[in-house]
């Protein structure tokens, strides 16, 4: 086997000098009858690279990759370029094969790439502190909100409609333990009174923005009526790349923001692994959950990196830990690093002006056709359409078409009648004029 | 280009003392490197189009200030993070003997297969029609992981292992409540992981310690008379953290449900059985499988991880949403939990999409080139190779549970040390300047000053002999008191040790600009 050094030898060698007769010697503190015959693994038997490159790939082939189609799927997960240089880098066995950076004389790359990355992302969000990523936005979003729960010691979350559902069911299965969790009722495209259930047990408001229908939201008054009852606001963002056009959370009196960062740096894969971004104001600090990377210096004074404020977490504090958080999602963290280090101010707030541009220009072309109303006044690079007719057949009559036109809002609201007939469409730099003309059309022939 | 037109090969010259300073800060290929920030100077690594747009759609919420992020070119970004990976030890550059973490090689065909435009590219709500091939290699990971445990379910979507650990006991508190029952309080063993109790407090649990015997066991009476209606689940790692198999297990596991709770099982150390013990036959009802220890996807740093969870009987039908079903047309992802197949009460989402799908082919890539037999190969090479680390060393260090056997890590603890004025970390220090990465020290903390080695099987008998070498010297020495290495060690690494008092005292978490800096203080 091409991954196992040791020979017949070898392993003959080694076991003289334990004095064990078999390896099966070495297995004899579990009991006989756990211990399992080959034969028991209905299992195929070891290949080589070529045979098994061929399997990967044979699966490969039966997806529709983002790139081989007219593509507008967004709903927390977006097609952006990734720069050539960014997964060249982050395959460097130094980054890939190396571990969470416990003793940082010899991690001293890890820890500085986190150092940036927390920086990144407070300037990003307009937040004083980052830490160094969680799983990915959901798990933020609910960390974010059992957070809020420590700090004001209440139980109660409001959860604004246009937070993406899967952000919303990960939170109400883990904070939901801890106080009820209320949802704002949704209408997609307008405002909505999540003012009015802002009451004095209320922990925190959790509102996304960008929204999940792509709806950009005024935090202010949000932030305000919260603050007034002593409850926190926690802002949420699935496209980090509107942060290089619009207003940051930060500036908006936001407490905590959670962000997914899968669209600087890293792919679509199907959902994961992404990057959970997470920030938030220095006197929340020490309620913070996750790894945290701090300056210091060493022995001869020279400056460097070391984990720090470890004693929030479960290695140390064990039941008492501020989360059960081990992984931070760290290669993912560093292409989300470099490539924002190489679009840096100029790169990004034109990046965001194209992704504008391109879904304002997707969205007069869909207005134009009969039958389809845009109903988002106000967006970024995602927008949601009216359909004359249930959208979720259209989007498979479109796939048959081989154009992929986006995610139908009954995919993550079965439920809700009203939103039968929407569709989430979403536009990136990556999107072409024939890309617009390929869905039009296909769109105009099953309308 | 530089060239020696003397056509003279040159010497070794004179010893170049290493307390003179060079000019540029940097000594040969150690290169100081400044933060990105401190680098930026108004270029830019990439060519988009000066897009004008307008506020009409912005809702008035545009961007007032700059983000205030630097400028660099590309060959500038490469040199920055190429410089920084050069400060970091690797797998793929030495022996990483970190107990409890399985540093075993990542094959570079995983990351090739990850990378395959129908997964890396793929969009995890593209309609279902056009993603067949990733759910049919969840279908065959899950199979396999199944399949190699011994158990009926397997819940795919945790992020990582503690992320495991919670939608494990997220299952049983379901399974519980169901049951119209309230248990609150989780047995964990003094030496487990710190997640364990973590996850159990996560998920509003409370906590009770279980001591371990005098040989590196659990105490499986104290256990036992711990048992009671109040008691949910234990969570026990098997193999133990001490590198122990907890030869008790199936009789502990009876006890457990006869006493109504379920056993929870930490899966870390899975790296040590799989292939030849099957979890299933134990009586284990929840057990989270790290696929970036057992089977391969790389740490990177830190992460990402998955963690997906097994699950037995009794737990099957608790199992969060997305769950995955063949019907007449394929396969399909069930995403609501009132979608959910009769017979099955999902206890919610653990997150959102399905779960670590770029793992998920790292996972599989690894399961099909080594198969069954890889499997177990990987698993008995692993035991045989810590064992040969504890029979070369328990002559010198201190093993305190005797001779061994032992599982897939050799644990040590510092009595070898007493009376030497070197501690458990001045020896990993000093390991680091020998060019090793530390093994895992003061965990469990079980054992006084310990020192968990794991090689995993990815180590040559060659590579053994000469980390063996080292290690033997380092303890002779430390032992016959010739303690100049050990003092402040490393002082070969990127870095001496590190002040980490003074960072927690207070924090820098972020550079700020001169201006700003000057202004907070």
């Amino acid at each position: 086997m091409r991954y196992l050094p040791l020979t017949p030898d070898d392993r003959r060698a080694m076991l003289a000098k334990i004095g064990a007769s078999d390896v099966d010697a070495l297995f004899r503190d579990v009991p006989k009858p756990a211990l399992a015959p080959l034969s028991v693994f209905n299992l195929p038997d070891t290949q080589g690279e070529m045979e098994v490159e061929r399997a990967l790939s044979k699966l490969a082939a039966k997806n529709v990759a983002a790139g081989a189609a007219p593509f507008f799927c967004g709903a927390g997960a977006y097609k952006h370029h990734v720069p050539s240089s960014v997964d060249h880098l982050i395959q460097r066995s130094e980054f890939l094969t190396s571990y969470t950076p416990y003793q940082p004389e010899i991690a001293q790359g890890t820890l500085q790439y986190l150092f940036e990355f927390q920086t990144q992302v407070a300037l990003l969000t307009g937040m004083e502190v980052a830490n160094a990523s969680l799983y990915d936005g959901s798990t933020a979003t609910a960390e974010a909100v059992l957070m809020a729960q420590r700090i004001t010691k209440r139980g109660k979350a409001i959860l604004s409609g246009g937070l993406h559902p899967h952000y919303a069911e990960t939170v109400e299965t883990v904070a939901g333990l801890f106080g009820p969790m209320t949802r704002s009722p949704v209408t997609p495209g307008s405002a909505e009174d999540i003012i009015a259930l802002i009451d004095d047990e209320t922990a925190c408001v959790v509102v996304q923005s960008p929204d999940v229908f792509g709806l950009i939201r005024n935090l202010k008054p949000i932030a305000d009526a919260a603050h007034a009852k002593g409850a926190l606001l926690i802002a949420v963002v699935t496209e980090v790349v509107s942060l290089g056009l619009l207003e940051p959370p930060g500036a908006q009196g936001a407490d905590i923001v959670a962000a997914e960062g899968q669209s600087i740096g890293n792919g679509l894969n199907f959902g994961g692994p992404y990057v959970g971004l997470f920030a938030t104001r220095e006197k929340f600090l020490r309620q913070m959950p996750g790894r945290l990377c701090g300056e210091t210096v060493d022995a001869e004074g020279r400056r460097g990196y070391v984990l720090t404020l470890s004693t929030r977490e479960q290695h140390i504090r064990r039941e008492k830990a501020t989360s059960n958080i081990c992984t931070n999602s760290g290669l993912c963290t560093l292409a989300f690093t470099i490539h924002l280090s190489l679009l840096g101010e100029e790169g990004l707030t034109r990046l965001a002006r194209i992704n504008h541009a391109k879904a304002s220009a997707l969205a007069d072309k869909l207005a134009a056709l009969r039958g389809v109303d845009v109903v988002t006044p106000a967006f970024f690079n995602e927008f949601t359409v009216k359909l004359p007719k249930p959208a979720a057949p259209v989007v498979e009559a479109l796939a048959a078409k081989g154009v992929i036109a986006g995610v139908p809002a009954s995919r993550l609201l079965p439920h809700d009648k009203g939103v039968a007939n929407l569709l989430i469409l979403a536009a990136t730099e990556t999107n072409t004029d024939d890309d617009f003309a390929a869905l039009t059309k296909a769109l105009q022939e099953i309308l | 280009m530089s060239m020696n037109n003397q056509g003279r090969p040159s010497g070794a010259g004179e010893a170049f003392p290493a307390s003179i300073a060079t000019i540029s800060g940097d000594r040969g290929l150690d290169h100081e490197e400044q933060l990105i920030f401190e680098l930026g100077h108004g270029a830019t690594g990439v060519d988009l189009a000066d897009v004008k747009v307008s506020d009409a759609r912005l809702g008035g919420m545009r961007r007032k200030g700059e983000v205030g992020l630097p400028g660099l070119s590309e060959p500038e970004v490469v040199r920055h993070y190429v410089r920084l990976s050069r400060m970091n030890y690797a797998i793929d550059s030495g022996l990483y003997p970190l107990g409890s973490c399985t540093m075993k090689h990542n094959p570079r065909l995983n990351e090739k297969m990850a990378r395959l435009p129908g997964f890396g590219d793929l969009h995890p709500l593209a309609p279902q029609s056009t993603t067949q091939g990733a759910l049919e290699l969840i279908s065959q990971l899950m199979n396999w992981l199944t399949t190699l445990t011994g158990m009926p379910a397997v819940a795919m979507s945790p992020k990582a292992g503690a992320h495991g650990e919670l939608c494990g006991l997220l299952a049983i508190r379901a399974a519980i409540a169901a049951r119209g029952e309230n248990r609150k309080r989780i047995l964990v063993p003094e030496s487990a992981h710190g997640t364990n109790p973590a996850t159990a407090a996560f998920a509003g649990f409370t906590v009770d310690e279980v001591p371990a015997k005098p040989n590196g066991h659990v105490d499986a009476e104290a256990l036992k008379a711990k048992l009671g209606p109040d008691v949910a689940a234990i969570m026990l790692t098997n193999p133990n953290t001490c590198g122990l198999f907890e030869g008790e297990i199936i009789d502990i596991a009876k006890a457990v449900h006869d006493a109504g709770a379920y056993f929870y099982c930490d899966g870390a150390n899975f790296n040590a059985i799989a292939g030849k013990v099957r979890p299933g036959d134990l009586g284990i009802d929840a057990m989270h499988i790290n696929l970036h220890k057992t089977f391969s996807t790389p740490h990177g740093g830190g992460g990402p991880g998955a963690g997906p969870v097994v699950l037995s009987e009794r737990l099957a039908a608790y199992a969060p949403i997305p769950l995955l079903v063949a019907d007449g047309k394929g396969l399909r992802l069930i995403e609501d939990m009132s979608a959910a197949p009769d017979g099955t009460k999902p206890f919610g989402r653990m997150c959102a999409f399905h779960g670590q799908m770029g793992m998920f082919v790292r996972a599989l890539t690894y399961m099909l080139s080594h198969g069954r037999d890889g499997v177990r190969q990987a698993s008995e090479d692993a035991v045989l190779s810590a064992n040969y680390i504890l029979a070369s060393l328990k002559d010198v260090m201190s093993a305190p549970f005797g001779d061994g056997p032992c599982m897939h890590e050799a644990l040590f603890d510092d009595s070898f040390l007493e009376g030497t004025g070197v501690t458990t970390l001045d020896f990993a220090k000093a390991m680091i300047d020998e060019g090793y990465h530390p093994m895992t020290m003061y965990f469990p903390l079980v054992v006084h000053g310990a020192m968990l080695i794991e090689p995993t099987e990815s180590e040559s008998k060659a590579s053994l002999d000469r980390f063996i070498h080292v290690l033997h010297t380092l303890a002779t020495e430390a032992r016959a008191k010739q303690t100049e290495r050990f003092a402040g060690a490393p002082h070969l690494a990127p870095r001496r040790r590190l002040d980490e008092t003074a960072a927690a005292r207070k924090p820098v978490l972020r550079w700020k600009p001169e201006a700003l800096k000057a202004a907070a203080e």
